[in-house]
Formats: C-alpha cells, sequence, structure tokens
C-alpha cells in the first residue's frame, strides 16, 4: 500500500475556469492531520471540495493512495474518502443511528440494505466517537457538539483512508472543540486515516495538526510542520490583522496596543503583571513593561500589549544601562505599579526601581488608577 | 435491527394491505345497485351471468376501482419523490402546476382530435400529459434555481398551475359545445370516465414506475443527507436527479391524462405514512406511499360518489376537504420546530 494517501501536485481549485486556490502541492501520510488554514473567503472549502471530486480540479494533479483521481471511480472513491462539511444537515425522522448507517453506503447493494456487519461497523464508529448512547436519539434533537460526534462517526463508518473535515469545531463551545480535535488526532492514529481538516482556530491548528497548509491570496503559500507556520509575524500576514497579533508561543491572539508615550510604568515578572497588563489594555492607557527577563513567561504578553518594554537578557543579572533606562522611562510616567511581593537576586534592579518610585511618590495600585471595575 | 422497529414496519404494511383490499372490495360493492358481497363473488367468478351486473361490475366500477387504486399510488409515489427531489415537504405534482401543465396539454390534444373528429388514444393522452408536466416542470425547476426557501417555490408552483388552468380554461371556452361535457368532468379531477381501454396503459406506466422509483430509493436515501453528502457516497447527483424528475413528472402525468387534476394527494399521503412508519426511509415509504395512496383515492372517490348520490362530487374535492388541512398542519409543524429547534 502506497504510503501517502493523498498526494497534490501544483493542484489548482476554483468554479469553472476561475481559480481560487492555486499551487497546492502536498502529501499526506497514514495517521497525519493537516490542517487547511486562511483568511474568510481564501479558498479552503473550495480546496476540500475540490479534493472530494466535488468540484473539477482546474490544473495539476490528485492522486488518492497512489492511484490518479481521475482514474477513480464514484463508488471506489466512497469508499477511499469521507466527508464531514460545513453544512447543516436537516433530517427527517431519523436517529443518530440512522444518520451514522449512511456511511456504510458504498458498501451496500441495489436497495442499501445493510448486513448485520455493516450493523456492527456503524455501531463500532459511535462506540470510537463516543455518541453510542445516541443510537436511538433524534438527530435533529441533539445538540451541534453532540452532532459532530455522530457525523464523525458516520465518516468512520464509510471505512475512509482519508478523511475530509470542513471547520468541524465552528458553532462549538471550547470543551467540545478540544473535544473534536482530539478525536480526529485519535481517530487518525489509531485507524491509520490520512486527514485534512481545515480550520479556523489557529490555537488547534497549531496544537493538533501535523502539517499546516496556509492558503492566501489565491495560492498556497506556505506549508510545513506547525512549528514553520507558526512563527514570528507570519501569522498577522497571513490573515492581514492590523488590530493585534497572533502569539506563537501560547497559540493566542491580543489586540492592538496602545503605542502612545507611557502614562504607567508596570513593575512585573513570573506572569503577576499579566492581568494588569489586561486591565490597562481595555482602559486604552499606554503603559512601559520592566523590567522583564526576556525569558519571562509574561514577556510575550508584555511585548504584545505594552507601548515599552524594558527587557534584560535571559538568565543573566539586569545590567547597569538596562536599569537606567527603566529609570528614564519612569519618571516620565505618571504612576508606578509594582506586583511582585519580593525579588530575587536576578531581579534586584526591580527592587532599586520600587524604591525610587515609592520614595517619587508615585506608587499606586491598580483601583487607584482605575475605579473599580464595575462588572466584577 | 431493533425489534419494536420491525414490528412497526410489518404491522405498518399489514395495515395499508388490509386497508387496501377492503377499500377496493367496498368500492366494487357501493353504487346507485349496491352488490351484496356474496353477488359480487359469484359474478366475479363467473358463477352468475347476469349480462347487467357483467356489464357494471366490468365496464364501470372494476376499471374506476382499479384506476382509483393505481392513480392514487401513483400521485403519492409522486408527491414523495417531488418533496424528495426539493427537499420540501409540500412539494407535490398538484400545488407546484405540473398537474397543471399537464390537464393544459391534454385539453389541447382533446380539442385537436375531437374537431377532426377523431378521438384520443390513450397513449396520445399520456404522451400529451407527460410532456405538459415535463413543460412545466421545466419551468419550476427554472425558478427554483432562482428562489432561496421552500415558501416561494410553492407560492411560484401555484402561480404555474394558475398559468396553466387559465389557458386550460381559455381553451375549453372556446371548444365545440360537445366537447365540453366530457372536459368539463375531467379537468377538475374525476375517476369516473375511465374504461376498460385506459386499465391496460395505467397498469404498465404505473408498475413500470414503481418499480423505478423502488430502485432508486437507495440513491434517495443518500440525497436526503444533501447533494454533497450523496455525491461523496458515489451517487451520480446528474442521473439521479433525472431520475427523479422524470418518474414523477410520468406518474403525475399518467394520473392527469385519465383523472385530470386531483388535489392533495402527493402530500399528504407521504407525511401520514411517514407519521405511521416512524421513518423517511425511501425503500419504505415508496412502497408504503403506494399502498397509502391506494387506499386514500380509493376512499374518497368512493365518498365523492356516495356523499351526495346520485350527484358525484369531483374527486379533487373530496382530496383537498382531507388533503390540504394535512398540509397546514405540516407548515405549523416546521415553524414550531425552527422557533423552537437549534438550541446549541
Amino acid at each position: 500500500m502506497a504510503e501517502h494517501v493523498l498526494k497534490t501536485e501544483s493542484l489548482a481549485a476554483g468554479y469553472g475556469k476561475q481559480i481560487v486556490a492555486d499551487g497546492l502541492t502536498f502529501r499526506i501520510r497514514r495517521g497525519e492531520i493537516l490542517a487547511l488554514i486562511g483568511p474568510n473567503g481564501a479558498g479552503k472549502s473550495t480546496v476540500l471540495k475540490t479534493i472530494a471530486a466535488q468540484l473539477p480540479a482546474i490544473s495539476g494533479k490528485i492522486a488518492i493512495c497512489g492511484m490518479p483521481a481521475a482514474e477513480i471511480s464514484r463508488s471506489q472513491l466512497a469508499q477511499k474518502m469521507s466527508v464531514l462539511l460545513t453544512e447543516r444537515l436537516r433530517t427527517e425522522r431519523m436517529s443518530c443511528l440512522d444518520v451514522a448507517a449512511t456511511g456504510r453506503y458504498p458498501y451496500t447493494g441495489i436497495f442499501g440494505v445493510l448486513s448485520e456487519q455493516d450493523w456492527n461497523t456503524v455501531r463500532h464508529a459511535m462506540q470510537l466517537t463516543g455518541c453510542e448512547q445516541l443510537a436511538d436519539a433524534d438527530f435533529s434533537q441533539i445538540s451541534d457538539g453532540q452532532r459532530q460526534c455522530v457525523m464523525l462517526a458516520r465518516a468512520i463508518a464509510q471505512e475512509p483512508e482519508i478523511l475530509l473535515l470542513d471547520e468541524p469545531t465552528s458553532f462549538l463551545d471550547i470543551s467540545h472543540k478540544m473535544q473534536i480535535m482530539s478525536m480526529i488526532r485519535k481517530l487518525a492514529r489509531e485507524q491509520q486515516i490520512g486527514v485534512i481538516v481545515s480550520l479556523h482556530e489557529l490555537e488547534l491548528a497549531q496544537k493538533y495538526a501535523d502539517q499546516v497548509l496556509c492558503i492566501h491570496n489565491g495560492k498556497a503559500e506556505r506549508c510545513g510542520p506547525p512549528e514553520t507556520i507558526f512563527d514570528g509575524d507570519y501569522i498577522a500576514s497571513l490573515y492581514g490583522m492590523q488590530d493585534g497579533r497572533f502569539l506563537p508561543a501560547f497559540g493566542t491572539v491580543e489586540p492592538q496596543a496602545n503605542r502612545d508615550a507611557p502614562q504607567v510604568f508596570v513593575i512585573g515578572g513570573g506572569g503577576s503583571g499579566i492581568p494588569v497588563y489586561r486591565r490597562l489594555q481595555r482602559a486604552d492607557i499606554p503603559f512601559a513593561a520592566g523590567i522583564l527577563h526576556e525569558n519571562d513567561v509574561e514577556y510575550p504578553i508584555a511585548k504584545a500589549l505594552a507601548s515599552v518594554v524594558i527587557a534584560a537578557r535571559a538568565f543573566e543579572p539586569i545590567a547597569q544601562d538596562t536599569l537606567s533606562d527603566a529609570i528614564t522611562i519612569m519618571q516620565a510616567c505618571r504612576d508606578v505599579l509594582c506586583l511582585p511581593e519580593s525579588f530575587g537576586t536576578m531581579n534586584q534592579a526591580n527592587a532599586e526601581l520600587r524604591k525610587l518610585a515609592e520614595s517619587g511618590g508615585k506608587l499606586r495600585t491598580i483601583e487607584q488608577i482605575l475605579p473599580p471595575d464595575p462588572f466584577s | 435491527m431493533n425489534r419494536a422497529k420491525e414490528m412497526r414496519r410489518i404491522g405498518g404494511f399489514a395495515l395499508l394491505i388490509v386497508l387496501a383490499l377492503c377499500l377496493f372490495v367496498l368500492n366494487l360493492m357501493l353504487g346507485s345497485g349496491s352488490l351484496r358481497g356474496i353477488v359480487l363473488f359469484d359474478v366475479l367468478s363467473g358463477r352468475n351471468p347476469d349480462p347487467m351486473l357483467h356489464r357494471i361490475l366490468f365496464d364501470i366500477r372494476l376499471p374506476r376501482a382499479v384506476a382509483a387504486f393505481l392513480l392514487g399510488g401513483a400521485l403519492s409515489v409522486s408527491g414523495f419523490l417531488l418533496q424528495s427531489f426539493f427537499r420540501n415537504p409540500i412539494a407535490g405534482p398538484f400545488v407546484l402546476g405540473i398537474s397543471s401543465g399537464a390537464k393544459l396539454t391534454v385539453a389541447l390534444l382533446m380539442i385537436a382530435v375531437s374537431q377532426n373528429q377523431y378521438s384520443a388514444s390513450a397513449s396520445g393522452m399520456v404522451a400529451a400529459a407527460f410532456a405538459g408536466s415535463l413543460i412545466a416542470m421545466g419551468a419550476v425547476l427554472l425558478l427554483s434555481g432562482k428562489v432561496q426557501n421552500m415558501a416561494q417555490l410553492i407560492i411560484a408552483g401555484v402561480m404555474i398551475g394558475y398559468i396553466c388552468n387559465a389557458v386550460t380554461e381559455l381553451v375549453i371556452t372556446f371548444a365545440d359545445e360537445s366537447n365540453i361535457v366530457n372536459l368539463h368532468n375531467w379537468s377538475r379531477g374525476s375517476f369516473s370516465s375511465i374504461g376498460r381501454t385506459a386499465l391496460f396503459p395505467i397498469v404498465c406506466i404505473v408498475t413500470v414506475s414503481l418499480i423505478g422509483s423502488v430502485l432508486l430509493a437507495k440513491p434517495i436515501s443518500a440525497y436526503q443527507l444533501g447533494e454533497s453528502y450523496a455525491q461523496n457516497a458515489g451517487v451520480n447527483l446528474k442521473l439521479l436527479r433525472a431520475g427523479m424528475i422524470l418518474l414523477s413528472s410520468l406518474l403525475s402525468a399518467c394520473v392527469t391524462a385519465f383523472a385530470g387534476p386531483i388535489s392533495f394527494v402527493g402530500i399528504a399521503v407521504p407525511h401520514l405514512v411517514k407519521a405511521l412508519f416512524g421513518t423517511a426511509r425511501p425503500l419504505i415509504i415508496i412502497p408504503a406511499s403506494f399502498l397509502g395512496g391506494a387506499v386514500f383515492c380509493t376512499a374518497c372517490d368512493m365518498l365523492a360518489r356516495m356523499l351526495f348520490a346520485p350527484t358525484e362530487l369531483s374527486v379533487s374535492t373530496v382530496t383537498a376537504v382531507f388533503g390540504a388541512p394535512i398540509v397546514i398542519q405540516i407548515m405549523l409543524h416546521r415553524n414550531a420546530e425552527k422557533r423552537g429547534g437549534h438550541n446549541g
């Protein structure tokens, strides 16, 4: 059996002659997950539809399990590839078991009657996706998260080599998103299925995908392991982000910082500053953060949210000129907040900053700067 | 398979078969001169040679009962195919104007041949009705690409029906006096003019179309989940769509050619049958709709003949009385579902 369940070579996907995404070249092994990311309307769904043979490829090649896609018949393809789409199913008098059982379609005879073995496959698929207790429930009456589990069971019951998932996590709450993605990874690994999944949630793509393909400006812009994609400012440029930035270390986005001259100086460290940075950012007060070691947990967030960050090199004591920089900036600020209770050998400079602020009468608490949160 | 489900299916089919047989026999017995069961049996088996009874039974009642049975079934299956095609529970040959399209072409044919002193052959009528059905269907399909929701589709169909009816009325108005009596009865929907000669084409067309529909049951079941999922299951969408259109048009054309337009059977019966069987699975619902339609139309025809005897109602009047409330109920139910459902 071919190692790559799916290979494409300079594939162009689109409608009619209108190319939506060009230059798609990637390969998926058994058990591997490829995430498609890109801005709204970039053509993620179009790419999936083209691979699923619902749209003809405009140019380029698709090979499925080593065979050119053009040589595979509809029914053969149905036994190799299953899909989970974004469109909502409107079922009529169908139990979840009935819906999952539709996955056996390519394996049944002329009347579509399932054999005992087919039913066992369906039930097993429902067990794998943890929805066997829903078997008799009406599909139109269950929650969105449960629906996705049943649809995933349907896709698995089809015993595919390739699974195409179009935004399987949209409409789900955070815990169901994690549940579905973990399930997809488990199924990919255990059933040795190659998975292509389009995702809006970058943090999920970063954490669950083995490869990430970025579609942007009508072409496949980058393809590679998440570590190379979620790096530096590429994500911001991929999505044309104006109002914030993506933090690769956490896989989160942070809103745009107010880069005006700082009014508040925050002495943080060890994560103690994070909630204060967020409150100041919400109140749109420009602030400086320091002195932070570059390996401090809150350093990336301070970088994203603060107008100025005074940083010290990792694992080194704070240098004298760094301290004097900090003092200059602090003195230009109206207020100073100091969050750590005590200081260690490496950040003695921060203790000095605190002393200076206290003697200058600038040391405040956050409540003094920002009136208590009316919502809490 | 679940035992309870299996019992429900067996019970459902048993109920429909028993009802169909009883109503069919009752339809033969009742009429301006009622026949008792024994007499009926004797005439049928040839032990009673009374030529009068023979004529009543074999020339009048039997063809009519068989036609009501088969055409009722045909209408329901046609309705089910259209509902599956448009994914719309209130689609049917009557509301979508397909019956009216067939009625128009058949009326044109009848007038054309009668002016030349011929009478239209049964197959000619079916051909004309089929052409009319397809033309109306084509118009609905063109419009369905442009309209967004199911209500708009139905309104478009009803309008097409009105246009066809208006043209039919116009044609009838200018037709010869002698043609009108016949045309008028037929154009309101009635099994009364169906004679023995019409039975052969009816039996052939309905049998072939029914078998064709059952053969489509598997792809239709995949189509119920939506086009993309059907495609992923390996269904040839173009072929399936063409098959559904042709079969539903042929079935409703056959009905219209011989009995005129009959309202609401195509919507009401599949709906009731789905409720009875607790499923929408085509492999079950297609044969069950056929039986259900046969029961429904046999009963309605009996009422049309008997209620105000000797005056006869059009069968469409009776089917509308029972069918239309069911359509309203479906719409109310759908609305309630929209408001209540989808709570993430």
